[in-house]
């Protein structure tokens, strides 16, 4: 029996013995049905948050009524931190922010502070930092879309996903030794060079990445259960994203065109060429393929970077800003002597305050520093995009199902070290 | 720049003595606003472009030997016309209130929440301005200046922690 038949059986279906006590008993118990609010918590250690945090929900059956998000779950102090740190040793903290994409953080950071001690890096260390951001872009959006599709109910995809992400993860090993926490770029420069054969390993790397959307977008385009899921559910409309602080793909789902990187070209973003996908109904279909659309500009903006990479040196020629060579700190006494004053009394930027802000796969990372003149930072304010993509998240679940809460949750690519710092 | 500065002269001449200063702050422009205009002065932005309210930045200005002791840094962004914008409110010490900007945008809802939470800013209006990042127990305010950097606080209570659904 096809579907409309199940729904409204004919007189030919019925058995007459049954079904008259059936609908008598669904009238009555519709009238008289005692029903009372439900009050459940999801979170806050849960699978299918992605991170600490808590949302109460009132239940009206098994649809949401009224939530409250509850976050700080994993509040570290980190901008209490950095206060009684120098400037360089900020650095690994920014590392724990999105740990989905350490690298693009470190360049946030060093990027606003570059601004405010007026430096302009190498034109290498400027290419190098372009790849490396693409390449946590395609990373972060991997993670993200694939956890959102096995909240989803579709295992599979997590596989796919996770094949790719392996191998940038080995390649960004062999250039920083750290699988997570990379702490790769420093203030007027990079820790170090590229090392041998990066170019080919990075691409060998991302050639997976095309095979694996493929595969991926295979399975879920077109897949009824997939579009049930995510169709139509957490639709955010352009004006209520702009009005949340919604940034990023998030912000580009509901339709508005705004990318910090066509925006306000930082590190030569204006002389690649690339496009900015945009979704059409800001739902979780769009926003899992707008930031799967990403990924194929991304490719596109390595592919160009890699074959403009310059030679020259990575870092600038700044003794204030930048540590000597070790070979010259064991050999020459100005050397030394310029090691040892960096290392007590750090980096010392003109009093003032910067805001500097740079498109990190999530939306907009801004760093809002204040400085009095000294070696230590006067206050580092973060704006994590993930704080105010959280406080939509109210907006969104409310009227919707339980099982719904799952599948925006993770579309916002929500990451708790930058939400709660 | 131009486009920016016809805002700014707008916001003068409808608002006179509402901004106090203007400054250039390594290319940004910064306007720092008298509190008790702040209100009109972002209704006014808003109109006049300034759709997306990326962040709202508390300062303990302690040591920096400015006027006040606190600021309120307001982050504005124009999604039509590119530009950037920030206001800086000056709070004193004695009387931390200010109006809340929840009513023009979303976004400050949860932005006035960590303010309040790290510095005790008392933003008036707002629906619920409880902590955010640190428990409720917790005493004081982290951010501040004379809060000491090793100074741990447990949260112990089994006290009700059912949020209050209906303010929320």
């Amino acid at each position: 029996m096809d579907q409309e038949n199940l729904d409204n059986p004919t007189s030919a279906d019925k058995d007459p013995t049954i079904t008259s006590e059936i609908e008598i008993a669904d009238e009555t118990s519709l009238e008289d049905l005692d029903t009372e609010p439900m009050y459940i918590n999801i979170g806050p250690t849960h699978p299918a948050t992605h991170g600490t945090f808590r949302v109460f929900c009132r239940l009206d059956g098994e649809k949401i009524d009224r939530a409250a998000v509850e976050i700080g779950y994993l509040h570290r102090g980190f901008e209490k931190m950095v206060e009684s740190k120098n400037y360089a040793q900020v650095i690994p903290y920014t590392d724990r922010l999105n740990y989905c994409s350490a690298l693009s953080n470190n360049v946030g950071y060093t990027k606003a502070m570059e601004r405010m001690l007026g430096v302009t890096i190498t034109p290498r260390t400027e290419i190098i930092r372009v790849i490396i951001c693409e390449v946590q872009r395609i990373m972060d959006h991997l993670i993200c879309v694939c956890a959102n599709l096995v909240d989803v109910g579709a295992l599979t995809n997590f596989w796919y996903f996770f094949n790719a992400r392996e191998k940038l993860n080995d390649v960004l090993e062999a250039l920083t030794g750290a699988r997570l926490t990379y702490s790769y770029v420093r203030i007027g420069g990079l820790a170090w060079d590229l090392p041998e054969g990066f170019e080919e390993n990075v691409r060998a790397a991302l050639s997976l990445v095309p095979k694996a959307i493929k595969d991926v977008t295979g399975l879920v385009k077109k897949n009824r259960i997939f579009i049930d899921r995510t169709r139509d559910v957490g639709v955010m409309t352009p004006e209520d994203a702009v009005s949340f602080g919604f940034t990023g793909p998030c912000l580009r789902a509901s339709g508005v065109n705004h990318d910090l990187r066509k925006k306000h070209p930082y590190y030569h973003y204006d002389e690649f060429d690339f496009d900015v996908p945009l979704g059409e109904n800001g739902d979780c279909y769009d926003r899992i393929f707008v930031r799967i659309e990403e990924m194929h500009q991304s490719l596109r903006i390595i592919e160009q970077a890699l074959k403009i990479l310059p030679g020259g040196p990575i870092n600038i020629d700044d003794k204030n800003i930048v540590l000597p060579e070790k070979d010259n700190v064991h050999s020459s006494m100005e050397a030394l002597i310029n090691h040892f004053k960096l290392i007590i009394e750090g980096i010392q930027p003109p009093p003032g305050e910067i805001y500097d802000a740079t498109e990190t796969p999530n939306g907009e990372l801004g760093f809002y520093i204040i400085s009095d003149g000294s070696g230590h930072p006067y206050r580092i304010k973060v704006r994590p995009p993930c704080f105010y993509l959280m406080n939509g998240l109210k907006h969104l679940i409310e009227g919707h199902m339980v099982a719904d809460i799952v599948a925006i949750l993770a579309g916002l690519n929500i990451i708790a070290g930058e939400l709660d710092r | 720049m131009e486009k920016l500065n016809n805002i700014i002269d707008k916001i003068k001449e409808k608002h006179v003595d509402a901004i106090e200063d203007t400054a250039d702050s390594f290319g940004d422009v910064v306007l720092t606003i008298a509190r008790k205009n702040i209100h009109d002065v972002l209704v006014d932005l808003k109109d006049a472009g300034f759709d997306l309210l990326l962040d709202i930045a508390g300062v303990d200005a302690l040591n920096l030997g400015r006027k006040e002791r606190f600021e309120v840094v307001y982050n504005l962004y124009s999604l039509s016309q590119d530009l950037r914008l920030r206001l800086r409110v000056n709070v004193p010490e004695d009387d931390m209130n200010l109006p809340s900007a929840t009513d023009l945008w979303e976004s400050a809802n949860w932005a006035e929440r960590e303010a309040y939470d790290m510095f005790g800013f008392n933003f008036e209006g707002h629906p619920n301005l409880a902590r955010i990042l640190c428990h409720r127990e917790f005493v004081g305010h982290a951010l501040r200046k004379d809060y000491p950097v090793m100074k741990g606080q447990w949260a112990t209570g089994t006290a009700d922690l059912r949020p209050d659904l209906e303010n929320e």
